[in-house]
């Protein structure tokens, strides 16, 4: 098992290994998403309160959850990184921000398009889960904006990676003062509790989805380490043998 | 047809964030490709490089 | 470390040095101590000339103002924290030094809530009569302040270690702090219009009091670690 690991976090097998996952996470990925898309579009009855504005969660639910699940991978590996010295799990952090940023603002976006029609208003800001999403969008930046100031890779990882764990410890109570926050306000009633529990022909639609964004999200992800490795590795002899090889290919 | 695409007159806000989550997808992967081969081709100047101060 | 050297000096002893040198530091350059609490008063000025005078207007907006410019005013002074430090090599002493690197962070983040945070939340009455609030209020936004200035000078001293010796790092020091930050506004501010209205205010202010407790605990070591890779 730890050899197996070993080998996994090796730069040159990684790299290709990588690069043999990806299509199949795509591809399967894509076959899912199609197919949510598809019934939840077409075949999932309207919803009996929200009519069909409410297939928009389609899209929104997934992008959501990726978000929080990108910071996370982003925390964990950023911990793993600076306790293990493992150089390979940096790159994942390093990687994985970015798409978390995008993921969070697609939330952000879905959710005010969604929020028009239902609330009549583009920005409602007695609602804590978007209010959650705006602060995670801004964690995001300044993570990102962190690595960008510092020049030295491996003093940027490590930086970065404090700065990701502190985050980590927040977003806890930051979701919980803004819930508190809202509280206070009155008459903010939303349509999303109550009513009964989702009927299955709106459900697996949904679970496809957060499947298939799940497998997308682990190409893109992939594709991303991949292009962490190569940069990391630039000056490393495997590197060089592969661009070499590549290019004799093309000539 | 046009009836099952209005959604109930929601469609403007179905579509358009079906759409949206489509184009950030293309994005993202666009942004990892560009990304990829930048690196690649600097990779390659600097190899070029070496061979040239030999 | 050879035997017949002294021994080092105790914790507290540790602790207590390295808040008396900062403040003295502080003594010696009064300037950085007021300029903050110029621009916490200037900023709550600002916000009556531009919303305009009427008195239910700034009873309405004063908790939220107040709290605004004092997050702002402590971000202000937060990015010379460790600049000096970095600048004459005394971080190197720092982190080179017997003592444990988390008590000194402690020691810094005191000490500059003592020159920079204390002040403030003395200042603060003064802003909070003009903004028309009541002995009461004014009594809860002194304990919001005193536990959240505590916090923000904690979080932000991570911050400040993180950013230290950076090209641009007061605009980045604010970006990567201002959503840490957030809670602490958020009950401050939420917890003072609260009592403004005469509702209980306890929640607010135990929770303000937890939090401090939990940046006082886990922020030091964030610190230390940022400051070791900050100095590398």
């Amino acid at each position: 098992m730890w050899k197996f690991l070993h080998k996994l976090a090796s730069p040159p097998h990684f790299y290709d290994l990588s690069a043999k996952m990806i299509p199949w996470f795509a591809i399967i990925g894509g076959i899912f998403i199609m197919y949510g898309t598809i019934a939840g579009l077409f075949f999932a009855p309207p919803d009996y309160q929200q009519g069909d504005a409410f297939r928009i969660i389609y899209v929104h639910v997934p992008a959501a959850y990726l978000s929080m699940m990108a910071y996370m991978i982003m925390a964990i590996s950023a911990g793993i990184g600076l306790i293990w010295r493992i150089k390979l799990s940096h790159a994942v952090a390093a990687a994985a921000a970015p798409l978390g940023a995008w993921f969070t603002f697609l939330a952000l976006a879905t959710g005010m398009i969604w929020g028009r029609p239902m609330w009549g208003t583009w920005w409602e800001w007695g609602d804590p889960r978007m209010m959650s999403e705006l602060i995670m969008l801004f964690l995001y930046f300044g993570y990102m904006a962190l690595r960008a100031a510092i020049d030295d890779t491996v003093k940027a990882d490590k930086a970065s990676a404090v700065l990701a764990i502190v985050g980590a410890v927040n977003i806890p109570i930051i979701h919980f003062s803004v819930e508190w926050w809202n509280s206070l306000h009155q008459g903010s009633t939303l349509l999303r509790d109550g009513g009964p529990a989702m009927p299955a022909e709106m459900l697996y639609p949904l679970l496809a989805m957060i499947f298939g964004f799940t497998l997308i999200f682990g190409a893109l992800l992939l594709g991303r380490v991949r292009t962490e490795v190569l940069f990391r590795e630039r000056r490393s002899r495997w590197v060089r043998n592969l661009v070499c090889a590549q290019e004799g290919r093309n000539e | 047809m046009s009836e099952l695409f209005a959604m109930g007159n929601y469609g403007v806000f179905v579509w358009s964030s079906f759409g949206l989550t489509l184009i950030v997808l293309l994005v993202c992967i666009a942004q990892g490709n560009w990304h990829h081969a930048a690196v690649l081709r600097d990779i390659k100047t600097r190899i070029r490089a070496m061979e040239l101060d030999k | 470390m050879n035997e017949r050297e002294s021994e080092p000096p105790g914790l507290s002893q540790g602790l207590s040095s390295i808040v008396r040198r900062d403040i003295l530091l502080a003594w010696k350059r009064p300037g950085d101590v007021l300029n903050p609490l110029f621009f916490f008063a200037m900023v709550s000025t600002l916000f009556p000339l531009a919303t305009g005078p009427s008195a239910a207007q700034l009873a309405f907006s004063g908790p939220g103002v107040v709290w605004v410019a004092a997050l702002l005013a402590m971000l202000l002074s937060l990015n010379s924290l460790f600049l000096s430090d970095f600048e004459d090599g005394s971080l190197d002493q720092l982190i080179l030094s017997p003592q444990p690197l988390p008590l000194l962070s402690l020691g810094k983040a005191i000490a500059h809530w003592l020159v920079n945070g204390l002040p403030l939340v003395l200042v603060s009455p003064l802003i909070g009569v003009s903004f028309q609030m009541s002995g009461q209020t004014i009594t809860v936004m002194l304990l919001t302040l005193f536990f959240g200035t505590i916090s923000l000078s904690l979080l932000g001293s991570i911050g400040a270690a993180l950013t230290v010796g950076l090209h641009r790092g007061t605009a980045l020091l604010s970006l990567l702090i201002l959503p840490l930050a957030m809670p602490v506004l958020i009950f401050g501010a939420r917890t003072v219009s609260l009592a403004a209205n005469d509702t209980a205010v306890s929640a607010g202010i135990y929770f303000l009091a937890a939090y401090c407790m939990l940046a006082l605990t886990l922020a030091p070591f964030a610190t230390a670690a940022a400051l070791r890779i900050s100095n590398e």
